[in-house]
């Protein structure tokens, strides 16, 4: 038996401890948020009753939970795979995991115990500025919870960033940037080692935009008299939350390279339109930004241009290469259908599928009319949720034992229509939303906008149930059965 | 057809589009062919594909940037109504509150504390426009309305705990005679 990977993937307990910590958890947040969106999506359908002010802590819950949850549980994915050809730090990562915790909890109790409402994106000046529903000291707490939880992630990347410099000498040859023009390319490159690259550059820069605009918006909050600007700031909140949410995808995807060829038989080597476009990502991903401001006429027009240029020029490396090289991949490779393929499959077509709305949304003259309207988590829900949220379950599935060469149970693949027809059905009802012009992030929901909410609560119901059975069966998977190593390909 | 019309239809033929080609891979996945093979006829039809995805998005670009779509916000505008709009927590002041259809109005939006989305809904539920309405900043949108009627600003950025209820109604008016 031959395997694409000659590493051993096998764990020591600490190490598989500390992942096994990472990946439950991640489930159970992920579990605990949805039932927060279906929650919110049966108040606006008027289904059940929720207080306006309980509506938005809910919101502000789900929308930071689910991207802190994601980020945490693609940096299991990373490390993972990452580890296999560099040397990571197992108390970083561990440490990465407290932190994230920690904050957890600030945000959880700044939001449920002190009622802070002011969105994930606490745009400046809002949680200072919330007519008394909640106290500055409250928008602190969750502003402090967010800068312990960027701490552990930076910790997380100047690691790897320390232990990928030690092997390939720098970020760039890494990177492959050595053979864009030309050379032989090393075909033994890992795949893992540029997306990891990319992602080490580009988030620890979101991640210090982050830390920049939360301590400003600190000393603010406590010294009235530094005033900021709206504006700047806005750009600093929508620079880190886009990178850092467009970093999680792309540290699931490694998952995607390294998990694939095991189910085609066929290598997926680093080629020259590969390496072009992680290059072309690290610079894309942080000058993209722009587009969340599309509606903000005082920014400068260049930057509006960049905005809806990039957005738009984000697409082809995922359609041209990730996807199409995945697609490449499979076809007429003798396929074998386990629960990771099928997940890794649902994934692409997720992630690639759902940048169709948000590209035309990057669109000036679209976003117009479809900015701040459902359109936008249709979008963004629709990638997500169909895409990286499979990624992450494949990687799951994938260590648990559930690999070519295990059968797989009915319960699962059931599971995975089911989520597939919920998933499509929910996002479905946000971009309708948006086509019928429905703001977001609205506790009450006209009458003539409730049919919506309706069937995307059924949605919502159908994705959660499948999530229960998912959670359940890797829970107890990753707790029984030990890591098994190497992965078996078709010879 | 409303422009949101047509997002929705380029949306669906987009996804539509590429559950297709997914589909067809998948139908084919159980077949095998030599890797070499496929990959180099997979990349001779890449080299297409980048093609037409780079016309497309140049033609895209030219076609959505000129003229840009949002007004010089430094120039003297050419509108002929000017409608001052400040959002607070939560409701919109309007100036004046009645608008003349088919005469461009130049919207000036600006917010008293925290950042709200200034959104004209017409009587159908439909989003015409919109601009962010921020503390410190004047956002100027130009609009020209063709029916006269009562429109609906509503707020499309989240400002606390009565976003949802921050909603103001305001009259377009048939324009005097004379005037167009």
């Amino acid at each position: 038996m031959s395997t694409l990977y000659p590493d051993s993937e096998a764990l020591p307990a600490r190490e598989r401890t500390v992942l096994n910590l990472y990946l439950v958890s991640a489930l159970m947040l992920f579990i605990l948020l949805m039932a927060f969106g279906l929650a919110m999506r049966l108040a606006q359908g008027a289904w059940i009753a929720i207080p306006p002010n309980i509506f938005y802590q809910i919101m502000t819950a789900h929308g930071a939970g689910m991207v802190g949850t994601v980020g945490l549980a693609s940096s299991a994915v990373m490390w993972f795979f990452l580890r296999k050809y560099v040397r990571l730090s197992l108390p970083i990562f561990a440490a990465n995991y407290a932190f994230f915790m920690l904050g957890a909890v600030l945000l959880l109790g700044a939001t449920f115990i002190g009622q802070y409402a002011g969105a994930w994106t606490f745009l400046y000046p809002l949680p200072v500025h919330s007519m008394g529903i909640w106290t500055v000291g409250a928008a602190a707490v969750f502003m402090l919870g967010y800068l312990l939880i960027g701490l552990g992630f930076l910790l997380f990347y100047l690691d790897a960033m320390r232990a990928v410099i030690r092997v390939y000498g720098n970020l760039g040859r890494a990177l492959g940037l050595q053979w864009l023009f030309g050379g032989t390319i090393d075909k033994a490159h890992p795949g893992t080692v540029v997306a990891s690259t990319m992602v080490i550059i580009v988030n620890s820069l979101g991640i210090l935009g982050g830390a920049v605009v939360l301590v400003m918006s600190l000393v603010n909050a406590y010294v009235p008299d530094f005033m900021l600007s709206a504006l700047f700031t806005k750009n600093l909140i929508y620079f880190f939350g886009h990178v850092f949410i467009n970093s999680s995808i792309y540290m699931a995807v490694i998952g995607v390279y390294e998990l694939l060829p095991r189910y085609t038989g066929r290598v997926w080597s680093v080629s020259r339109p590969f390496l072009w476009a992680w290059a072309a990502n690290t610079v894309l991903v942080l000058i993209v930004f722009p587009h969340h401001l599309l509606m903000d006429f005082a920014m400068p027009r260049w930057a509006m241009v960049v905005g809806q240029v990039a957005s738009h020029a984000e697409g082809l490396p995922v359609f041209a290469v990730i996807a199409y090289g995945a697609l490449t991949n499979i076809y007429r490779s003798g396929m074998r259908w386990r629960m990771p393929s099928m997940l890794v499959v649902l994934a692409m077509f997720g992630w690639a599928a759902g940048i169709v709305p948000a590209i035309i949304d990057g669109t000036i003259s679209v976003n117009r009319v479809m900015h701040n309207t459902l359109w936008v988590p249709g979008h963004f829900h629709f990638y997500l949720l169909l895409g990286v949220l499979p990624m992450l379950l494949a990687f799951m599935y994938h260590l648990i034992g559930e690999r070519a060469d295990r059968p797989d149970r009915g319960g699962d693949k059931l599971g995975l229509m089911v989520y597939l027809l919920g998933g499509l059905t929910f996002v479905g009802m946000f971009l309708a939303g948006g086509h019928a012009s429905e703001p977001r992030r609205y506790a009450v929901h006209f009458v003539e906008w409730r049919p919506y909410d309706r069937v995307a609560s059924i949605g919502a119901a159908l994705v959660i149930s499948a999530m229960l059975l998912f959670a359940a069966r890797i829970c107890r998977g990753l707790l029984k059965a030990p890591v098994r190593s190497g992965a078996s390909l078709k010879e | 057809m409303t422009l949101q019309d047509e997002v929705w239809w380029i949306t669906l033929a987009g996804i539509g589009g590429v559950a297709l080609v997914f589909l067809y891979v998948i139908s084919q996945a159980a077949r095998q062919a030599e890797a070499t093979q496929v990959q180099a006829r997979a990349y001779a039809i890449r080299r297409w594909f980048f093609l037409a995805l780079i016309v497309l998005g140049v033609g895209v670009t030219a076609a959505t940037l000129a003229p840009f779509p949002i007004p010089n916000q430094h120039a003297s505008s050419q509108a002929r109504q000017a409608v001052k709009a400040v959002g607070r927590q939560w409701f919109w002041e309007l100036s004046p509150g009645r608008i003349r259809v088919g005469v461009p109005a130049e919207f000036q939006v600006t917010s008293a504390d925290v950042n709200h989305g200034f959104g004209i809904y017409d009587r159908s539920g439909r989003l015409l426009a919109q601009t962010q309405a921020m503390p410190g900043i004047t956002n100027r949108l130009v609009y020209t309305f063709t029916l006269p009627g009562k429109y609906r600003v509503l707020c499309l950025e989240y400002c606390g705990l009565a976003h949802h209820g921050m909603i103001l109604e305001f009259d377009v008016i048939g324009a005097p005679e004379g005037q167009s």
